[in-house]
């Protein structure tokens, strides 16, 4: 039996039957995960030992005839922005190289308490600050399909762990497609929950009106059990929503007809590379082929999400990375020891790479006096719009689709030179956390044997149906099923 | 305000305590004009009335009963710090006034 190719729901059924125990599915995992990261460079920590210890724990449980939790003896990784108690913990930063954190994220209990086994922590744009992983202090990571090209960021780690089939599960976090943009890269399934779904206790912040937490799988299927399993109520984020937590996985019922989803025609239909739109193209006939019924709808204010989301989340990240001084945690400056002023303005040049340096510059100079308004309080003002905008569309649609990404997974330095430009790539994930709405990303297609992907965005809260339509679309094709050869 | 000059970017770098080099000054300046003209488009946004999206959770703040709780041992508190005092149970940084 191998571990690698079996999907998490398919793996937990494994370990309760005892046809594999929860030793050896890891034991293989971090076997895979060896011989993968040395290509790959998808993990910046594993820690054998205390997974091999978790995985014994449930083996015991099953053995003792306990009850086993839905993921049971599952092999996971974390993006490494999330906290697990005494496990490394860096953002991809210097400035953390060395920061052990002293308590877990809630989504690390969450998982643990349902038997999942945490491998590692995988890497990532420094801060999650990127849309290739190549502003990570610990270099980038490869594409499992071309390594010669990015797998999309800033989680770009975990969708290589999982595309590469290195675990069948992996928590990445999504500010602006960080998420949805590396799984479309990778070929796999990414979802990011509704604002306020998954608590983000323990995930070093970035933008706070826009970060959340969410899974990497191989299936859609997987992805609604790893959701039921993270999302829920937290007394520890306020943000945290008290609605309540369905299970995901019955919302898949096969069945798409005459839900309505809305195709935003004037805002694809710009800037979209040839062989991305053919494969949206071919994915809204097979919607509408499974009996969905598509539904031209405008976003007017869509095309300026790039700018808006700009402006915020720098604003945010500026405020939120204030607390990186070289006092509490993390790296100080070995060079100024005469004043704590020095100290803190040596310790970030140093500590913080070139893009967070950028974004928090950009940030900074937001909020200062004199461009509050012009350019803070005038994105804001335009969010609302944009919000507006998916609010008008839901009145008449249950979900909206466009491409990821306008562009196929690029080589690793083509745009690492004019950050813009890297920007612009990011039009069709961005506007989705403006408005806080739920959004998954599921394979469509290849163009030179990369993958591509397309999304599909819900209602505040209404995973379901988004997962519902997104499991009906992998059922009807194979774009999802074939591993990347490496 | 996409002249940004050299002088802004210092004075956003002190700011944001960054002692920027002097490459980084040059590189940031060019970008962030950049950067900052694109995002110039929204000015022709008419937004009289539009009230500010500063976040789109739930509006009704949240609170908690205010009693103590477990927390953090200091010898956990001062575990990451690059300069600890654990006997006095502090941390230790440069001089603050010269």
């Amino acid at each position: 039996m191998t571990v690698f190719g079996r999907t998490a729901s398919q793996l937990r059924q494994d370990i309760a039957a005892g046809s594999i125990s929860a030793v050896e599915a890891c034991l293989v995992t971090l076997d895979r995960v060896s011989s993968m990261n040395a290509t790959l460079n998808a993990f910046n920590h594993v820690d054998a030992d205390r997974a091999l210890e978790r995985a014994a724990a449930i083996d015991q449980r099953r053995a003792a005839g306990d009850r086993l939790g839905p993921l049971a003896g599952v092999p996971i990784a974390l993006k490494d922005n999330m906290c697990v108690s005494g496990m490394r913990t860096t953002a991809s930063s210097k400035i953390l190289d060395r920061f052990i954190p002293p308590y877990d994220a809630t989504v690390v209990q969450r998982l643990e308490n349902a038997g999942a086994v945490i491998v590692g922590k995988t890497n990532c744009d420094e801060f999650a600050m990127g849309s290739s992983n190549e502003n990570s202090a610990y270099g980038p990571v490869r594409n499992p399909w071309n390594l010669d090209t990015t797998p999309g960021g800033s989680s770009g780690g975990s969708a290589a762990a999982v595309a590469s089939r290195c675990v069948p599960l992996a928590l990445g976090s999504d500010t602006g497609g960080s998420i949805r943009q590396p799984a479309s890269f990778c070929g796999v399934v990414g979802l990011k929950p509704t604002y306020g779904r998954v608590s983000r206790y323990g995930l070093l912040a970035f933008a706070s009106s826009l970060d959340q937490i969410g899974p990497f799988a191989c299936t859609v299927a997987d992805a609604a059990l790893a959701l039921s399993v993270i999302a829920g109520h937290d007394s520890c984020d306020s943000t945290s929503s008290t609605a309540d937590v369905p299970d995901y996985t019955t919302a898949l019922t096969g069945d798409i007809r005459g839900v309505r989803i809305g195709v935003p025609r004037a805002f694809v239909s710009e800037g979209v590379d040839a062989p991305v739109r053919a494969a949206f193209d071919r994915a809204l006939d097979t919607l509408r082929d499974r009996g969905a019924t598509l539904i031209d709808i405008d976003l007017p204010h869509a095309k300026l999400a790039i700018p808006v989301y700009y402006l915020i989340a720098t604003a945010e990240a500026s405020s939120n990375l204030a607390r990186y001084d070289g006092v509490k945690y993390g790296y100080r400056s070995p060079a100024a020891k005469d004043s704590l002023k020095a100290m803190y303005s040596k310790t970030r040049d140093e500590g913080f790479g070139a893009e967070v340096k950028r974004r928090i510059m950009l940030g900074t100079y937001v909020l200062s006096a004199g461009y509050y308004d012009a350019f803070y309080l005038k994105a804001q003002q335009v969010r609302t719009l944009l919000r507006r905008d998916y609010e008008h569309a839901f009145e008449s649609v249950d979900v909206v689709t466009m491409p990821t990404s306008p562009i196929p997974p690029f080589k690793l330095g083509e745009k690492t030179a004019d950050p813009l430009q890297m920007y612009l790539a990011d039009v069709f994930t961005v506007s989705v956390n403006l408005a806080g709405l739920p959004g998954v990303s599921v394979p469509c297609g290849f163009a030179d044997g990369l993958p591509i992907g397309f999304q599909l965005i819900g209602r505040m809260f209404d995973e379901a149906t988004i997962l519902r339509v997104a499991d009906v679309f992998e059922r009807a094709t194979e774009w999802h099923s074939a591993p990347p050869p490496i | 305000m996409s002249s940004l000059t050299i002088a802004d970017v210092e004075r956003i770098a002190a700011l944001a305590h960054l002692e920027l080099t002097d490459e980084e000054k040059q590189l940031f300046t060019r970008q962030l004009a950049d950067i900052l003209s694109y995002a110039e488009q929204l000015q022709a946004i008419d937004t009289t009335g539009v009230p500010a999206t500063a976040h789109v959770g739930a509006t009704a703040s949240v609170e908690r009963a205010d009693e103590p709780r477990p927390s953090l041992s200091t010898a956990q508190v001062l575990a990451n710090a690059p300069d600890p005092a654990p006997d006095a149970g502090l941390f230790r940084v440069p001089r603050v006034i010269g």
